[in-house]
């Protein structure tokens, strides 16, 4: 894994992954160490998401390391029309490893093609956000007590969710069962079905919320988005369809739990907070243990 | 009906034949071979009869052998086409069109969000579906490129 960029969850071997995460369960319980000690790291974030870059940055703070980088493009070369090339080429000279994120999709890939220091993919477009599905694997693990064997539901925007495609691939290790729930237009893609049928993984489609989530181990929810509706009424028929209320979790497994990604809007009701079955604020912190692992590992520490 | 086929289409002396092309992708394939600017003598035919394809299209070219780019760019568009070379109204080789397991460069990624289509990068593609139509996978953001949508770069 040293010197590996991590640009996509399918970079990793399953052997990888599960190093992570065992890396990451060190980190939660020791969680702040002087390893990146005169470690330079840089975050370049082409596109705000405050959430993604201070989580990225608490990790490298609390192992001692030191950030440079712009937290939007707007005060960057990028708007005197710099290409990405260029600018990776530069900041790898600055830096010993590349937090990015950038709203182009396969950017990071390219990236780490054009790289002399191994790059981190903070999410590229609608494409890929690795670390993110680490976390979420982390969590999952951490909840379930394994990782084997799930019933796991995604549930919203299943067409855009990143998040959703690479924690379904990471999770076909697994010999998972797939529910899906979204509206007709945010269906998840062909190319994602496409694989599950080759490695015959069953799933299940959806358009509303049944009892069928009384079997759900893990209910994986995302935020469904205004702009992806061109027409406002469809949106405001639709965006209500896809919320989880408390009341709704009283015939389910003791062991569900329920995930996301966060920000969220109002798909996931606030009564539902105070719900033991409720997890969306852990995993957030547990994105600060998994980072710290994927950093060291990648350095190499 | 060797006879018959050779009426339809003037043979050629010397250059290649594409054959066997399905009727609906011919003139596809004259946009990917670019034969619009091509100067040399070129005879086409469409809607012909064939055992195979039900329709067929052919296209004949006077003095003129492609490279094998060319080649993976009519495999993509018309798997099934047949090449053959002809010397001296002879055909003496035949080839049967392979479609590539990548390209690279050719098309364009059908994402209009993909980098590659922001930054000078050359294409890179898996090729999906081998037996049925051909799909292209974005070896950059994934994003699949289907027969129907492919613009060449």
């Amino acid at each position: 894994m040293k010197n590996k960029s991590l640009v996509s969850i399918t970079d990793f071997s399953l052997e990888e992954i599960l190093k992570v995460l065992d890396r990451a369960k060190e980190f939660e319980k020791n969680t702040n160490q002087n390893i990146l000690k005169n470690k330079v790291i840089a975050t370049l974030f082409f596109e705000p998401s405050t959430r993604t870059r201070l989580s990225f940055e608490s990790a490298i703070n609390r192992l001692g390391g030191r950030v440079i980088g712009f937290t939007d493009p707007s005060s960057s070369s990028v708007t005197k029309g710099e290409t990405l090339k260029d600018t990776i080429k530069t900041v790898s000279n600055y830096s010993d490893l590349i937090v990015m994120r950038h709203p182009l999709e396969g950017s990071a890939k390219y990236a780490s093609e054009v790289s002399s220091v191994p790059i981190i993919n903070a999410g590229d477009g609608a494409n890929q956000h690795p670390t993110q599905t680490l976390l979420d694997l982390y969590s999952i693990r951490k909840t379930q007590g394994k990782l084997e064997n799930l019933n796991i539901f995604f549930v919203g925007d299943l067409k855009y969710g990143r998040t959703v495609h690479s924690l379904l691939m990471a999770m076909s290790h697994f010999k998972p069962i797939f529910n899906f729930i979204s509206p007709e237009r945010l269906k998840i893609p062909e190319e994602y079905k496409m694989f599950l049928d080759s490695l015959k993984i069953k799933y299940f489609e959806h358009e509303s919320f049944t009892d069928i989530i009384s079997e759900a181990d893990i209910i994986y929810m995302t935020r469904v988005q205004k702009e992806r509706f061109a027409d406002l009424i469809d949106y405001e028929r639709t965006k209500n369809i896809y919320i989880l209320k408390n009341e709704m979790l009283k015939n389910t497994k003791d062991n569900l739990k329920i995930l996301h990604p966060l920000p969220r809007v109002n798909e996931i009701d606030i009564d539902l907070d105070e719900n033991p079955k409720s997890y969306y604020f852990t995993q957030a912190l547990n994105g600060v243990f998994t980072r710290q692992a994927i950093i060291s590992l990648i350095m190499g520490l | 009906m060797e006879k018959f086929k050779k009426m339809k289409v003037s043979a050629i002396k010397n250059g290649t034949v594409i054959d066997h092309i399905s009727a609906k992708d011919l003139f596809k394939i004259v946009e990917i071979l670019n034969l619009e600017k091509v100067d040399n003598p070129i005879t086409f035919g469409t809607n012909l009869e064939s055992k195979k394809l039900g329709k067929k299209g052919v296209i004949k070219i006077s003095d003129k052998f492609f490279l094998d780019k060319d080649l993976d760019k009519i495999a993509i568009i018309s798997p099934k086409a047949r090449l053959n070379f002809i010397r001296d109204y002879k055909v003496f080789g035949k080839k049967d069109l392979k479609i590539p397991n990548e390209i690279y460069g050719i098309v364009k990624c059908v994402n209009p969000k993909c980098i590659t289509n922001f930054e000078k990068i050359t294409q890179k593609f898996e090729v999906l579906k081998k037996d049925g139509e051909v799909a292209l996978k974005c070896k950059y953001c994934g994003k699949i490129t289907h027969k129907k949508n492919i613009i060449l770069t």
